[in-house]
């Protein structure tokens, strides 16, 4: 069993969901983010979302933006995130890392190259947010052939018809995101998540994460209620923002208080 | 053309039912604007077999935009390049006026076809992005004809050098939004437009201004200014009855291109030619995708983009805000690669001399964008035989850059 599926399984055991933490890599500078990444996983995160700066993310909101850009005008570049996976990988053996991104860094240099490079760095799964079922030529093959998963995005507009094809291919895990829209802005109401992620595991085995929005414990508990996963991401990205080179300490505090309402979640309350 | 790959039988039958041009184009884009795009996509077969749709696009082009537009033949320029040209030599030179139409360049045409689809699905918002500002006020335009509100994202620093049409928008009703993320351009316009539209997907039409972006965009965009071919190729065979030997359009994203281009992709005899702005030099800052580009996936579609070799996204420069895109519309990209239309490049200088050089000569002040296909009109008319006929768009007029073109020449106004 991979580590994505292993994590999920661990935590369901645990009668908890699993908590899924994004940052961007490169932010505020190559350096700076394996500190960044240890405090996650000292916050308790269970699967860590490394984001690849882009020039141009466009389903991003302004956090994400200025991260991206704040890791580009750093210098960061493929080789770097590779690295920074690598180094994690050898320092958590077995915390699941899947990379978060656009299409075009991914298949710059050929999705065989990029497919490669994620088992040498020992990355579990990829998340391309351009990269909708119809096109997944472009990169699904490659993943694939390595045992790489591809993690597939479900949106509220994502309708009846179109599920099947969006799960085909898909593996890892499910993220729903809640919010039609950009990232870091409003958040779901609670009874359409819960509707949204029945509707979903009533068509897939596979975990269903939930993201877009989620901010405080409270918000990721009553998540952690009804989905498998709670992914927390533009929060994180602002501490960072708001910290820069000092962030673990801010950050790796922040993940405990959603990890500790996620851990409580099921049997606190109804 | 290419030895190993034999021609398909029609340059006119793409994309295919996935919205590919060979490897370019696609539907690159978020999970949620998947569903809507898929929509679109049968909104418009429907509408295209629909004579009351085709009707409804007929008449407002014809009583609304002014169309046809005029086919002109430059007799003044014509003479003007033949002083340079070796004896015989010195193609005749004749224009697509599509600066006449209302509005002020060739956009408009695109902006009603997709107006009447949006209110076709329904939708009761628009929204779009422009550079030099022509794309937001042709949309400003048919959103006040439909009453429909209409916010337009556009660069902070086009707006700076955009700012007659910035007014134009806000006369017609529009919200202007200014764009300060990434280089305040076209590209980042767009990633806007983008953000805004996976936030209102219930209610709001995303009007794309140019012949790229997410299957179906680049097909409609063609089809919508297709009028433009489908017009000259007429008119010129009604005037001197045969085809021409070569078209000549600017390409930024290359809408008013693929409309000149694509009513005579399957006449064998008539070459075509693509110009990109070549800013100030290919080997400096410029905005030539095809040129100094290679294929990768940008705003919902695969082409030719100016990037690092790790896929960043490279800022475009050129003189014409309207040109100044690090892409290009995939079927470009494809008729690239498979030989059927020639692409070449023009920098800022020689555009603004073709600029100078078509006011003197013909009393026409052409907009930035279609100067650069004017200055290699030139550079290939003098090669060519008197009795050959060029055929370029004149797809803007050049009010809107006067303001430009005197800080370029030193001029205080």
């Amino acid at each position: 069993m991979n580590r994505l599926s292993a994590t999920f399984e661990a935590c369901r055991t645990q009668g908890r969901a699993t908590l899924v933490a994004f940052v961007t890599g490169g932010d505020p500078s190559p350096a700076n983010t394996g500190d960044i990444l240890d405090a996650l996983v000292e916050g308790g995160a269970d699967v860590i979302e490394l984001g690849m700066p882009f020039t141009d993310p466009m389903a991003d909101g302004p956090s994400i933006q200025e991260a991206n850009l704040r890791s580009l005008g750093a210098g960061t570049t493929t080789a770097d995130l590779f690295d920074i996976a690598g180094d994690f990988r050898e320092r958590h053996p077995s915390i699941a890392l899947v990379l978060m991104g656009y299409a075009n860094p991914m298949i710059r240099r050929g999705p065989q190259w990029f497919a490669e490079r994620c088992v040498e760095a020992g990355v579990d799964g990829v998340i391309c947010v351009d990269i909708p079922a119809e096109e997944d030529e472009a990169l699904g093959p490659a993943l694939r052939e390595q045992d790489v998963a591809m993690i597939r995005l479900a949106t509220p507009t994502t309708n009846a018809d179109r599920l099947p094809a969006v799960l085909d291919g898909a593996s890892g895990f499910l993220y729903y995101v809640s919010v039609a829209g950009i990232t870091g802005k409003q958040q779901a109401a609670q009874d359409s998540i819960e509707a949204a992620v029945a509707r979903l595991k009533a068509q897939t085995n596979l975990p269903v994460a939930v993201g877009f929005g989620v901010r405080t414990p409270e918000q990721a508990a009553d998540i952690a209620r009804v989905a498998d996963g709670v992914v927390v991401g533009s929060a994180i990205v602002e501490l960072i923002g708001e910290h820069g080179k000092d962030a673990p300490g801010p950050v790796r505090d922040y993940i405990g208080t959603l990890s500790d309402a996620i851990s409580t979640a099921r049997t606190a309350k109804g | 053309m290419t030895d190993q790959v034999p021609p398909p039988n029609s340059y006119r039958s793409l994309p295919d039912e996935r919205g590919h041009f060979g490897e370019f184009g696609g539907r690159y884009v978020a999970e949620t604007l998947m569903p809507l795009i898929l929509d679109l996509e049968k909104e418009y077969r429907a509408a295209k077999v629909d004579p009351a749709f085709q009707a409804e696009f007929d008449d407002l082009l014809e009583h609304y935009v002014g169309r046809p537009s005029p086919l002109y033949y430059a007799e003044r320029l014509t003479e003007e390049v033949r002083k340079d040209a070796p004896q015989d030599k010195g193609a005749q030179i004749w224009f697509k006026r599509d600066e006449l139409n209302h509005t002020g360049a060739h956009k408009i045409n695109n902006c009603i076809g997709q107006i009447l689809l949006a209110k076709r699905m329904g939708k009761t918002r628009i929204i779009a992005e422009t550079g030099a500002g022509q794309h937001g006020v042709a949309t400003a335009t048919v959103a006040a004809r439909f009453g429909l509100p209409c916010v337009i994202y556009m660069g902070a620093r086009d707006i700076e050098r955009q700012q007659p049409n910035v007014f134009r928008m806000k006369l017609l009703g529009a919200e202007v939004v200014p764009v300060t993320s990434g280089a305040k351009t076209l590209k980042d316009a767009m990633n806007e437009g983008l953000r805004d539209w996976v936030a209102n997907v219930h209610d709001t039409f995303y009007i794309i201004g140019t012949a790229a972006g997410p299957h179906p965009y680049p097909e409609l965009v063609r089809d919508f200014q297709s009028v433009i071919g489908t017009e000259a190729r007429a008119q010129l065979l009604d005037r001197v009855g045969r085809l021409p030997d070569l078209l000549v359009a600017a390409i930024g994203g290359g809408s008013n291109a693929i409309g000149l281009f694509h009513p005579f992709l399957d006449d064998p005899d008539v070459k075509m030619l693509g110009v990109e702005a070549a800013g100030e030099g290919l080997g400096k800052r410029h905005a030539a995708s095809l040129a100094g580009g290679n294929p990768g996936v940008l705003h919902g579609n695969k082409t030719y983009l100016l990037q690092d070799e790790d896929g960043q996204i490279a800022e475009a420069h050129s003189i014409s805000a309207g040109l100044d895109y690090p892409g290009i519309g995939p079927e470009h990209a494809w008729l690239k690669e498979s030989g059927r239309v020639d692409y070449s490049s023009v920098t800022d200088t020689e555009a603004l001399d073709a600029f100078q050089l078509l006011c003197r000569t013909e009393g026409i002040i052409p907009a930035l964008e279609p100067s650069h296909a004017i200055s290699a009109v030139t550079r290939r008319a003098v090669d060519m035989d008197r009795d050959q006929i060029i055929l370029a768009n004149l797809c803007g007029r050049g009010d809107k850059d006067i303001f430009t073109v005197a800080e370029a020449l030193g001029v205080e106004m």
